[in-house]
């Protein structure tokens, strides 16, 4: 089944498609949990059972909207092409390979594209988790999980180097000063 | 009974699959076939090529429908190379 996913994935360039949309809402999932930790941060001291919430809700509605977005507009453009494409060959391409990729692209698109904020948002909330277990932090929990979110930006810009062929540190810190950007402007407005 | 050892084909495809591909598929699915391409016109969203394809017994209907599978169109039949088997004596 993998092998006929991977066929449809390289028949549509999908593949392309989907590490754009990996990388642009997996941005999206962490700039978003490092606003709400730097806001929480600069706010009065809060429980961290009341950040995990605020940040499991956050994560959750940018999954769903990842998931629904990415579906309907995936979903118009590949319907689109096939119906080009049948005038092209003046022939019905319902029950062919390009048929099958108008109808599972869109799916698989929508799972990148809603389940990676929803990953970095679980990968920079695993302090807090960590935390509530008991388990000894080198720093607060809040300083962990804001830690763990200017990592996973930095190593979002470490991919998207090595995608473009640029050097992997620029383009690292290309995006940690997009992240020390942010949490510069909510520690202002918090204040 | 007679076997099919040789046709080719005019066959309407889209870009995708590549000519390299498409020919893969079906080598990968008839085994013992040989696969040539040739593509001899390109528009804006399909090709026109040459399909030649040789087997001991080409499984016609099976290849027909894996190309019209990969989204292509069989135009005609240009040329056709076919076998007797040997008669048993009596």
């Amino acid at each position: 089944m993998f092998r006929q996913l991977r066929f449809l994935f390289q028949l549509t360039h999908a593949h392309t498609i989907a590490r754009r949309y990996f990388v642009t809402n997996g941005f999206d999932g962490a700039l978003t949990m490092l606003g709400l930790t730097m806001g929480f941060y600069s706010s009065d001291s809060v429980s961290t059972p009341v950040i995990i919430s605020a940040c499991l809700g956050a994560a959750i509605a940018l999954t769903v909207s990842g998931l629904a977005s990415a579906y309907v507009s995936e979903l118009a453009e590949r319907e689109k092409e096939l119906k080009e494409l049948e005038q092209a060959v003046v022939g019905d391409l319902e029950n062919t390979a390009h048929g099958r990729a108008a109808r599972w692209v869109p799916i698989l698109i929508a799972v990148v594209n809603g389940f990676s904020p929803l990953l970095m948002a679980l990968l920079i909330m695993t302090p807090l988790w960590l935390s509530e277990a008991g388990i000894a932090l080198p720093l607060t929990a809040l300083e962990c999980a804001i830690v763990t979110a200017f990592l996973s930006l930095f190593m979002l810009g470490v991919l998207l180097g090595t995608v473009s062929g640029q050097f992997w540190l620029w383009s690292g810190l290309r995006t940690l000063i997009i992240a020390l950007i942010t949490a510069g402007i909510v520690l202002l407005l918090g204040s | 009974m007679s076997l099919i050892k040789r046709v080719v084909l005019d066959v309407l495809k889209p870009h995708q699959p590549n000519a390299l591909e498409f020919a893969g598929v079906i080598a990968d699915r008839h085994s013992g076939c040989r696969v040539k391409i040739t593509v001899t016109e390109v528009d804006e969203k399909t090709e026109t090529t040459v399909v030649t394809i040789k087997c001991n017994d080409i499984p016609y209907e099976a290849i027909v429908d894996t190309i019209t599978g990969l989204g292509a169109s069989i135009h005609s039949i240009d040329e056709v190379e076919v076998s007797s088997t040997p008669q048993p004596e009596p």
